[in-house]
């Protein structure tokens, strides 16, 4: 599929109206990448026009600041901060609520002030405007579950955008013993992520997965590339990965539509 | 202090209004009692302490006519159900034996304090009942000064012991339950600071002075907001010494005085209700972390320190410091930063935000952090991911199939 740059689109003389931030999950992870492709298949449906920064993009920095690296953070930072800068960007939307996060509330002090959005909360919007639709006949009557990534929900109160997507599909929205406010993290934040978890009785993504599978679904919803891979991970553990996938609300609306 | 409006509303709703206590419903309902009550209550204590400077017998009878029996009668039945509440919540922590309860912090002081407190107030409550009690017999048995006032729905059903007695006798026990009820509120009142119940003052300014931002939004250190400045500014001479002023150049935590007020206010306002650990995906899984456990070493350490400057003058090294000889690394590198434990807090304590200090003490000043996290680390600083990757390979996904 075509992506196009910013440094493409400028060199034309137009400005897309949003910044497509892909993440460093969203462009190298495996898993993820798919996540990214369909999100552009939602964003070409719409017609809206979007950019991404390609190379120029580097990591915010979110897991150098969780984990203690402030420094690097704030370099890194800096760094794309000077680049959004000089394309005069205004709007970004982001698939990973890490980076939303990061740009959203982080970088503003540090000069980089852009009105960010979550890729579902985008969705609703273009689905407001018109722009286009769900027809919700391909998940009818499925049994989803949604986990609510904390750099989403806690951390930024984006709780009912996501569920709203799901309900379009017309599938059964499933609610986890933790949910919303009391969501039980995947394991993931924090910079766990890229490090082995300290000595416990279990791991924190079993614990989750198995809140989810309590609620006998089809299908476990993520909305953050982390949280897909410890979920994922999780059905895997549990040899549950047969009957019940992980995906990502983009994927869903994106296979919905036959995309 | 930015925001004013802001945060008196976020005073008046969860310290006043308890919002996020009932959140756990059982719990929650115990505690509104006891604190109505605690609160209620207060109001007659106005009328013991006149009356017994003056020398008066229910100095306020007079004046509020038929209402004063319906207060008498109020305070009465709060006084009854904070007994009762009480008693569930001992019940709750000693019998039923609640998890949170029982985490390897709860262990000694922790646990006699909130015991402590339980008996505490089942005792002036008693008292207080007690005391109307008996004075409900004198004004009944017209002795000298007990002039007739209130009602007592609940201590009447108390008078039964006390019928034998003569009116020299029953005066005395009166005017008994009556100093040892004040005293006993003069000696909570001294034993709160050395308390977990000294939230019952500090949780107004802690929810007042509470974070109001977005919880994903971690402060931006300002000793590296400076120094990341200086290096990208060409105008400044690089070798110029870092840091001109007395300011400190610091990065992070490793002791409590390099944390800020908030934070250690925070420390005295925890309750140790072990909420934020009930909550913690690390402490769930069995890891060394408890946010609790966080709050209350910063609050041991700070009185260790106090101790010391007190002792010195200034702070004298001790050898000691809350890294590491409270906190391990171990607990600090478990957290996954996500918040559960701040939401849950029903007094607006944040202990992800020592952590994250502590964190960066460790990185920044130490080098200390996992392995892993050295790579992951070096990856970004590398080629921009946290992975392995070429950065000219950022786009390669769009073509993939
Ligand atoms: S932020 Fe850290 S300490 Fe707090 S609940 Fe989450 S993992 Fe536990
Ligand atoms: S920090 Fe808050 S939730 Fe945790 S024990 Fe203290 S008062 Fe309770």
């Amino acid at each position: 599929m075509h992506v196009p740059t910013l440094a493409e689109i400028t060199a034309e003389g137009k400005k897309p109206e949003v910044l497509f931030w892909v993440g460093c999950a969203g462009s190298f992870d495996d898993r993820a990448k798919k996540i990214s492709k369909s999100f552009v298949k939602i964003l070409q449906k719409a017609s809206i026009s979007f950019a991404v920064l390609g190379t120029e993009e580097s990591c915010t920095g979110d897991p150098a600041k969780r984990a203690g690296n402030e420094f690097l953070f704030q370099m890194q930072a800096m760094a794309n901060i000077e680049v959004l800068n000089s394309y005069s960007v205004t709007k970004i939307v982001t698939t990973c609520p890490h980076c939303f996060n990061t740009l959203k509330n982080e970088y503003p002090d540090l000069g980089g002030k852009y009105e960010v959005v979550h890729h579902t909360q985008l969705i609703n919007d273009l689905l407001k405007e018109g722009r286009f639709s769900i027809s919700g006949s391909y998940y009818k009557g499925k049994r989803i579950t949604y986990h609510d990534p904390c750099y989403l929900g806690r951390a930024n109160q984006v709780y009912e955008a996501p569920r709203k997507l799901i309900k379009k599909l017309d599938a059964e929205l499933l609610e986890m013993k933790n949910c919303k406010e009391k969501g039980l993290c995947c394991g993931a934040g924090g910079a766990q992520m890229f490090k082995e978890p300290e000595k416990g009785n279990k791991d924190v993504n079993i614990e989750r997965t198995e809140q989810a599978l309590k609620t006998n679904p089809d299908i476990i919803a993520a909305a953050c590339p982390f949280c897909n891979t410890m979920m994922s991970d999780g059905v895997k553990n549990k040899e549950m990965d047969e009957n019940i996938e992980v995906k990502d609300i983009a994927e869903l609306i994106a296979s919905a539509e036959g995309m | 202090m930015d925001r004013p409006k802001k945060r008196w509303l976020n005073m008046l709703r969860v310290a006043f209004g308890q919002s996020k206590m009932v959140s756990r419903p059982v719990s929650g309902t115990l505690h509104l009692i006891v604190y109505i009550g605690f609160i209620i209550i207060n109001i007659e204590l106005l009328e013991i302490v006149l009356d017994g400077l003056l020398g008066t017998h229910r100095i306020l009878a007079p004046y509020l006519g038929s209402f004063y029996s319906f207060l008498i009668a109020s305070f009465e039945v709060l006084a009854a159900l904070v007994i009762i509440s009480v008693i569930l919540f001992w019940t709750r922590r000693n019998l039923l034996k609640i998890n949170r309860f029982w985490n390897s912090e709860m262990k000694g002081w922790p646990k006699k304090d909130a015991d402590f407190i339980l008996y505490f107030e089942i005792i002036l409550m008693s008292l207080f009942l007690l005391m109307n009690a008996t004075d409900f017999l004198l004004q009944n048995s017209e002795a000298p000064n007990y002039v007739k006032a209130g009602f007592f729905p609940v201590s009447q059903f108390i008078t039964p012991f006390f019928t034998s007695f003569s009116i020299q006798t029953l005066i005395l026990f009166e005017r008994t339950f009556w100093w040892l009820h004040i005293s006993g509120i003069l000696i909570f009142l001294n034993y709160l600071y050395y308390s977990k119940h000294l939230h019952i003052l500090l949780a107004f300014p802690n929810t007042f002075f509470a974070n109001l931002d977005p919880k994903g939004k971690f402060v931006n250190n300002k000793t590296v907001k400076k120094e990341v400045k200086r290096m990208l500014d060409p105008n400044i001479d690089p070798y110029a010494s870092l840091e001109s002023g007395s300011e400190s150049s610091k990065f992070g935590a490793s002791d409590v005085l390099d944390l800020n007020w908030v934070q250690l206010m925070n420390s005295y306002t925890c309750t140790e209700c072990g909420r934020c650990t009930s909550e913690c995906p690390a402490n769930q899984t069995g890891k060394l972390l408890s946010p609790r456990k966080i709050m209350m070493d910063t609050r041991d350490r700070l009185e260790e320190v106090g101790a010391n400057i007190t002792l010195n003058g200034s702070f004298k090294d001790d050898g000691k410091q809350l890294l590491n000889n409270y906190i391990s690394q171990e607990e600090l590198w478990a957290c996954t930063s996500c918040n559960a434990c701040v939401e849950a807090c029903p007094v607006g304590i944040d202990p992800l935000s020592i952590i994250m200090d502590m964190r960066q003490y460790l990185v920044m000043e130490q080098s200390s952090a996992p392995g892993d996290l050295n790579n992951m680390m070096s990856n970004i600083e590398n080629n921009g991911a946290p992975w392995p990757f070429n950065n000219q390979d950022r786009l390669l996904w769009a073509n993939d199939n």
